[in-house]
């Protein structure tokens, strides 16, 4: 139905409905129509960029697609369910491998997503009150947002370095909190590392969005509460974390999906050989696909990863959907 | 609001924690790209001894950035151009008709922002490859190529961004243009669009972050001749040297349209981002 249909023109004085015969409001065969033509392109530049090649996708992950048959890919043998029986074994190296980058990128999601979450609270908690210098701050403060990461990424590169590298500097020789000057892009460090550089970009918009819901709770119930005798820490507690519940439900779902599935932090930070504490899931399948040729093998890695992302999403969408209406 | 003693100290503590974090990346950003190459080879220090503009010359000239930077802001460009025209029109659809499929067209375009990007990679370039072998469009190491794919990274959310815009705006004013002689599509271009202004103003702004900093994909797709700046920079790594001065002075530079754009329209952008994340 359209707008138009949904006027009564019973209402309408003569003169209007003089003028609205020119519109294209009586020939409703148009007026249906139009909201599938707005849609057109968009539909079809999402099928074009993303259905088909999900589909595609999905049907590479059960061929034998090898570097032999890259150039005729259509004729790649059919696998079966080979790729993902490998990708789940963990008993052989791919699918060994695929176990521990999934270990760091759980790990890495989920410490990145909480420390995100509390820098952003805490900065849009210390902003909420109005004082000089206030919309300065919030703008320094979103400028990691706004960066093109491989901008800061860069530069995190070159300050994690462990000769010429701006921390080891602060670390050793400022504060001498180390000794020696440890590598920060191999070994063991990897995965901090990563965490830091991701959250360092992915904070300010923890920050954006929470002070926004600050802003959406009305004053007076904090002043109501302090006239109680309600203290800070109490107000936050009791007003502030159960009003933020909406725009945390959706915060923290969208920082999951990003951080598991970030992939420029490690492939701007490490290049393309990765150490293995750093190994994100997504750069993970990239460097196998690539590095084997095995599409095949990389494709059904790839469904995997979201058949996982799915399931969380929906069992997590459920969960919290139960909870709010039981409150 | 009363602010207790308390709170001020908890809110120096968190700016300075916090400030420290933010700037330490921009000081050594900035102050490294005006250092001489031995500077930037030996131990790190807080302020240049020998400050210098070279790098900020000499960058033009270690790689073609100059070319990057075209092809970047033209593919950047026509990317936010097209994907804003097309998430206004789709977004009008959404919300102010209701039409069989409506469901199903929002939730698979907002769906298809889940997917990792590494998942459709390989099947994209392939079709692409097809294309170029069957219809002769050359997509795969043109700009063409990484324009429609850019475009759609961006139109998802805006898509949603702008149809809760629209939903704010209220219908009686198109309904009134209607009345007044407008079809549909006055009503969209006279009524509905200068009252979204600050919504088409940040999904703007996110569509040309989103392709200005796309990564993966540009690597992937681009050859010498249409590269960007995300892959351009990369290349001041050579086998005998790194030019971090030179990079740092590149990362800057191509920060500045990105980080001007946002301060400039920062309010439109934060109010439109918070008000898809508050709804």
């Amino acid at each position: 139905m359209s707008v138009a249909t949904e006027q009564a023109p019973a209402e309408a004085a003569p003169g209007v409905r003089a003028a609205r015969k020119r519109g294209p409001d009586h020939r409703p065969g148009l007026s249906r129509k139009l909201p599938y033509l707005l849609l057109a392109p968009a539909v079809l530049l999402e099928l074009l960029i993303h259905i088909i090649p999900m589909l595609v996708g999905i049907w590479m992950s059960f061929v034998k697609l090898t570097k032999f048959f890259i150039a005729n890919w259509s004729a790649a043998p059919w696998a079966g369910l080979n790729n993902y029986r490998v990708a789940v074994d963990v008993h052989n190296a791919v699918g060994e491998g695929l176990l521990k980058s999934f270990g760091v990128t759980v790990v890495f999601s989920a410490v990145t997503v909480v420390l995100a979450w509390c820098l952003g609270m805490a900065a849009a908690v210390a902003l909420q009150p109005p004082f000089k210098g206030r919309s300065a701050v919030r703008t320094l403060f979103l400028v990691p947002y706004a960066l093109p990461a491989y901008a800061g990424i860069l530069t995190w590169n070159f300050m994690l370095q462990r000769d010429t590298g701006a921390v080891n500097h602060v670390l050793v020789d400022n504060l001498g909190i180390l000794s020696d000057r440890p590598f920060w892009l191999l070994g063991g460090n990897a995965l901090t590392s990563l965490i830091t550089v991701a959250l360092w970009k992915l904070w300010p918009f923890a920050f954006l969005t929470l002070m926004a819901g600050l802003q959406s709770i009305p004053q007076d119930i904090y002043e109501a509460a302090s006239v109680d005798g309600a203290g800070t820490v109490r107000q936050w507690r009791n007003i502030t974390l159960p009003s933020l519940r909406p725009v945390n439900l959706v915060l923290v779902l969208v920082l999951f999906l990003w951080t598991f599935s970030d992939f420029n932090t490690p492939y701007v930070l490490f290049g393309t050989a990765q150490p293995p504490a750093g190994d994100l899931i997504t750069f993970h399948i990239y460097n196998a696909s690539f590095l084997t040729w095995n599409f095949g093998s990389g494709a059904a890695m790839s469904v995997l990863l979201l058949i996982f992302l799915m399931i969380v999403t929906g069992a997590y969408l459920v969960v919290t959907g139960r909870r709010s209406r039981r409150a | 609001m009363r602010e207790t003693r308390g709170f001020k100290i908890y809110r120096a503590v968190v700016l300075t924690v916090l400030g420290l974090f933010v700037l330490l990346p921009l000081y050594v950003m900035v102050t490294s790209s005006l250092k001489p190459l031995r500077d930037v080879q030996g131990a790190f220090t807080w302020w240049p001894s020998n400050l210098t503009l070279d790098p900020f010359v000499d960058m033009w000239k270690t790689v073609p950035l100059g070319r990057y930077f075209v092809n970047s802001t033209i593919v950047s460009v026509a990317a936010t151009v097209a994907s804003v025209a097309i998430a206004i029109l789709a977004a009008f659809a959404v919300s102010r008709f209701r039409f069989r499929g409506r469901s199903v067209f929002t939730t698979t375009v907002l769906s298809t922002q889940m997917f990792p990007g590494v998942l459709f990679l390989l099947p994209l370039f392939l079709i692409f490859v097809n294309i170029n072998n069957s219809l002769g469009l050359q997509l795969v190491g043109t700009r063409l190529g990484l324009i429609i794919t850019y475009l759609t990274f961006s139109l998802p959310f805006s898509i949603w961004m702008l149809a809760g815009y629209f939903d704010s705006i209220p219908r009686e004013l198109d309904e009134a243009a209607l009345v007044d002689g407008c079809g549909p599509m006055g009503a969209l271009t006279r009524v509905v669009l200068p009252a979204a202004r600050p919504g088409v103003i940040a999904v703007a702004i996110y569509s040309f972050m989103t392709a200005w900093g796309e990564v993966l994909f540009a690597s992937v797709m681009t050859t010498e001749s249409n590269r960007t700046l995300s892959v351009g920079l990369r290349q001041y790594s050579t086998q005998t040297n790194i030019y971090w001065n030179q990079i740092m002075a590149a990362a800057l530079v191509v920060s500045i349209p990105v980080v001007i754009g946002f301060l400039l329209a920062q309010r439109h952008f934060v109010a439109g981002v918070t008000a898809g994340a508050v709804k």
